[in-house]
């Protein structure tokens, strides 16, 4: 399997702001990557990298097999960029705006524009100046998802859409997902990276501190576990991945890392399982918890 | 009372980013009326030869109709400042109406201020706030001047009464950009409305001042600045005409107010239409998007150009049939014959368009700089575009576009005054021969902008102070006897003076030089830095 993107070492700082640590990043060739961390991490900074507006202080980017800084132009044809704050000019119209920014890139799929303009329920005609924050983020998206490109490169491109077009959106990625198109897609809503990426990266403070499938992923989250049993439990305190117990009788309560599941289980099962709820996490926590600022996660890597 | 709450907040905002700009430009005006007053006490110490350079002045229309007539002609402090009355009253008047736009349109357009008025802010309170910003720096603009002008030796009352008419000239226009905010969707829009206002108002004035038999001199008091000059600094000292522009101001706010009223946020009075659903096959370039983007300022400016040109040549023309008394014919021809003075006339014109067109080029550059950062240039850049060829499509509109207005002036000048002195054909190729001598200068300023918005961005409208600093230079430099090195760092100062001057290709050939070294400087170092 290729890659379209492959980010090592990255580092940029902003005067003394270390915006990216070290970042690493490798996004599949036909594979719509999630890219998700909490305000400020360094995602839009990231993008800006790869698209070669901004230039790395060190570190190894590649871009659909070349470098975003020297060969900024040459590439640029075979993507498609819809920024997280979109402003169009004002006294053009919306029609307009997306005519050019497909021009520029190459050319539009004119039966496309006709279909997202539809979907999207976008009035072409209204000067940029006119347009709400949702309708100028459409203008955005249309002009990007009209270019037939290998790559899209989307920094938030819902955060402006009411829940429909938000569906609208999902389908349309959805149809360019069959045509082996390679989309990275930053985003805050945890469902739309659900529904639509195959893998993902989350980013914080400069570093991508998880990567893989939402499997994977979900592997690395706790299930929470209420159970009644024949007798009272012992060793379960001692367990490895076992967090929160509270044990009341023959009642056990607990949260348990997805990995040391099985241990648990035959540790429950010897006191004898009369009923048993478990779980499945959820995403949220999994990304709540990266989400979190450093002090618990320090306080609680001190304690064990 | 509701309506204007949150407008102290609003005003101590305004102030917080105004911090540099207004001290600057109160500072510029204070300098510009205590120098030329200075300049004009050292040179009239004897009484003669000031009421003689009056008579001088009153029976040229060509300096009547530029700058007013002189009503006291033997008063030192009008003779030293009648060329900052009206002419000063006008810039005043454009910083007031520019300061109003700024913290009303400007903010509305650009989405700040509904991030406020979701807020606790009454409906008039941007508005209110920034009357009170701009009405405040003139006021203290004009004390400031009185002191300043006092401090050189010129009377009190007089300096006063100087001082209160460029502020009475500002507070007009302060209503005036109250109103082009409310009306305009765009803050470009209003202050361009704004600036119409002022040429209109200058050119009422004009018509006024030069009225030979005194028939049509109620024009002036259609113009605020007309009112500026009817206060009579120095010469009579009326301050009772000031109620005028206050009476204007008070007008203009309740037309604001009401129109305020009437309109959502951030609409315009005028209702948006729809516009094309298709891009038309043209735009399909950085270059077409340029021109689309510049090409309504270039027609205004263009349009005032021509005229410009047109009034000048014709102004050049009538200097023989005005110059009656003996005296005034003996200075004449000191000064080279009618020719001479009319060249020369038509010369240091030239070098004000010069300076005007420069205005537009800084301005056409400086559109690089708002495009970057309200994050316009960036998803161009992320297509095939690449950064020369973005950044080549508004340095083109900048250098073409100054080109093409200094030109259009020296045409208007050639025709109107080849056509009235009877010497076209010698007269147009002379003046489009002025108008290009002064490119060089021009681009060199241009490119100063240029080459800031490579190296250092967040600097570039220092280009603006340069500018400042080089008009300064050229009007006072000599003045205050700065050192020659200082007085040659301003480009304009080694434009070659012509029509009628001596012409030597050597200045021209290292403006131009140096305006392309710059030019490729900002272009090789915006090609190497991060965009935003
Ligand atoms: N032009 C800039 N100058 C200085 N600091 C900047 C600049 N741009 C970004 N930063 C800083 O770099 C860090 C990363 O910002 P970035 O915009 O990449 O975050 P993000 O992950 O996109 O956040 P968000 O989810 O809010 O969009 C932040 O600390 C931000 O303050
Ligand atoms: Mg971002």
């Amino acid at each position: 399997m290729t890659s379209a993107i492959v980010v090592s070492g990255l580092h940029k700082s902003y005067g003394s702001t270390h915006a990216l640590d070290g970042l690493d990043l490798e996004v599949a060739t036909g594979e719509v990557h999630g890219f998700l961390g909490p305000n400020g991490a360094g995602k839009s900074t990231t993008i800006r990298v790869l698209l070669g507006l901004l230039r790395g202080d060190a570190g190894d980017v590649s871009l659909l097999g070349g470098d975003p800084w020297h060969d900024a132009a040459k590439l640029h044809r075979r993507l498609a960029y819809v920024p997280g704050d979109v402003n169009l000019w004002p006294n053009l119209t919306g029609g307009e705006v997306i005519d050019l920014l497909g021009r520029l890139r190459g050319g539009l799929d004119e039966k496309k524009r006709d279909d997202l303009l539809r979907r999207f329920d976008l009035d072409p005609t209204k000067k940029g100046r006119t347009y709400s924050k949702g309708n100028r983020q459409k203008v955005a998206l249309v002009a990007a998802l009209a270019s037939n490109v290998e790559l899209l490169i989307l920094d938030e491109p819902t955060s402006g859409l009411d829940p429909l077009m938000e569906e609208v959106f999902r389908q349309v990625i959805e149809e360019d997902r069959r045509e082996d198109r390679t989309v990275l897609l930053s985003s805050h809503i945890l469902s739309e990276v659900e529904a639509l990426c195959d893998r993902v990266s989350i980013i914080r403070r400069g570093k991508v501190v998880e990567t893989g499938t939402l499997s994977d992923l979900r592997h690395l989250t706790r299930t929470s576990i209420h159970a009644e049993l024949a007798a009272s439990p012992n060793g379960l305190a001692q367990l490895p991945g076992v967090h929160d117990l509270d044990v009341e009788g023959n009642r056990v309560r607990c949260e348990v890392d997805t990995a040391q599941l099985d241990a648990v289980m035959r540790q429950l099962s010897a006191s004898g399982i009369k009923s048993l709820v478990a779980q499945p996490p959820t995403l949220e926590e999994l990304f709540l918890r990266h989400y979190e600022d450093d002090v618990p996660a320090e306080s609680e890597a001190a304690v064990r | 009372m509701n309506d204007f709450v949150g407008t102290g907040t609003l005003v101590r905002l305004a102030l917080r980013r105004d911090r540099l700009l207004i001290p600057i430009w109160i500072v510029v005006f204070v300098i510009s009326a205590a120098g030329s007053a200075k300049a004009s006490i050292d040179l009239y110490s004897d009484q003669n030869a000031l009421v003689q350079a009056a008579r001088t002045s009153n029976a040229s229309p060509a300096l009547v109709s530029l700058y007013g007539r002189i009503f006291d002609e033997s008063s030192l402090g009008e003779v030293s400042l009648f060329k900052l009355t009206a002419f000063g009253a006008l810039l005043v008047g454009l910083l007031a109406g520019m300061l109003v736009v700024r913290h009303t349109r400007t903010e509305e357009e650009s989405g700040r201020l509904e991030l406020l008025s979701a807020g606790v802010l009454g409906r008039y309170a941007a508005l209110t706030a920034a009357l009170i910003v701009s009405a405040g720096t003139v006021i203290v603009l004009g004390l400031l001047t009185a002191l300043a002008l006092m401090g050189s030796g010129l009377d009190t009352k007089g300096s006063f009464a100087f001082g209160l008419m460029w502020a009475g000239a500002g507070l007009a226009f302060a209503g005036v950009g109250a109103v082009t905010a409310q009306v305009t969707e765009s803050a470009r829009a209003a202050n361009g409305l704004t600036a119409v206002v002022l040429g209109v108002a200058y050119v009422l004035r004009a018509i006024g001042d030069s009225s030979a038999d005194g028939s049509t001199q109620w024009v002036s008091w259609l113009s605020p600045i007309g009112w500026s000059q009817q206060v009579r600094a120095y010469a009579g000292d009326r301050f009772v005409v000031l109620l005028i522009p206050l009476v204007f101001l008070v007008v203009l706010i309740a037309a604001a107010t009401a129109l305020i009223r009437r309109r959502d946020l951030g609409a315009g009075l005028v209702p948006p239409r729809p516009g094309p659903p298709r891009a038309a096959a043209s735009l399909r370039s950085p270059l077409a998007l340029a021109w689309r983007l510049h090409r309504g300022s270039f027609y205004a400016w263009g349009f005032a150009f021509l005229l410009l040109g047109l009034l000048v040549g014709n102004i050049a023309s009538n200097v023989d049939g005005f110059v009656t008394s003996d005296s005034a014919k003996e200075m004449v021809q000191k000064l080279g014959g009618v020719e001479g003075i009319t060249d020369a006339f038509l010369a240091t014109e030239m070098g004000v368009m010069g300076l005007l067109a420069s205005a537009f080029g800084i301005q056409a550059a400086l559109r690089l700089r708002s495009e970057e950062t309200a994050l316009r240039a960036e998803p161009l850049l992320a297509t095939d575009v690449t950064r020369s060829r973005w950044l080549g499509s508004h340095v083109l509109m900048a250098l073409l576009g100054t080109g093409v207005l200094i030109l259009v002036a020296g045409l208007g000048s050639g025709i109107s005054s080849g056509a009235s002195l009877g010497n076209m054909g010698r007269q147009v190729p002379r003046m489009l021969g002025a108008a290009a001598v002064q490119l060089p200068a021009i681009w060199l300023v241009t490119a100063l902008v240029v080459v800031l918005f490579g190296f250092a961005p967040k600097l570039v409208t220092g280009g603006w102070a340069l500018y400042g600093v080089f008009l300064l230079i050229g009007q006072f430099g000599e003045i205050f006897n700065l050192p020659q090195w200082m007085i040659n760092l301003s480009p304009y100062g080694h434009t070659p003076r012509l029509p009628g001057g001596d012409f030597s290709v050597t200045p021209v050939l290292w403006l131009t030089a140096i305006a392309a070294a710059l030019t490729l400087a900002g272009f090789a170092t915006f090609r190497r830095r991060d965009i935003g």
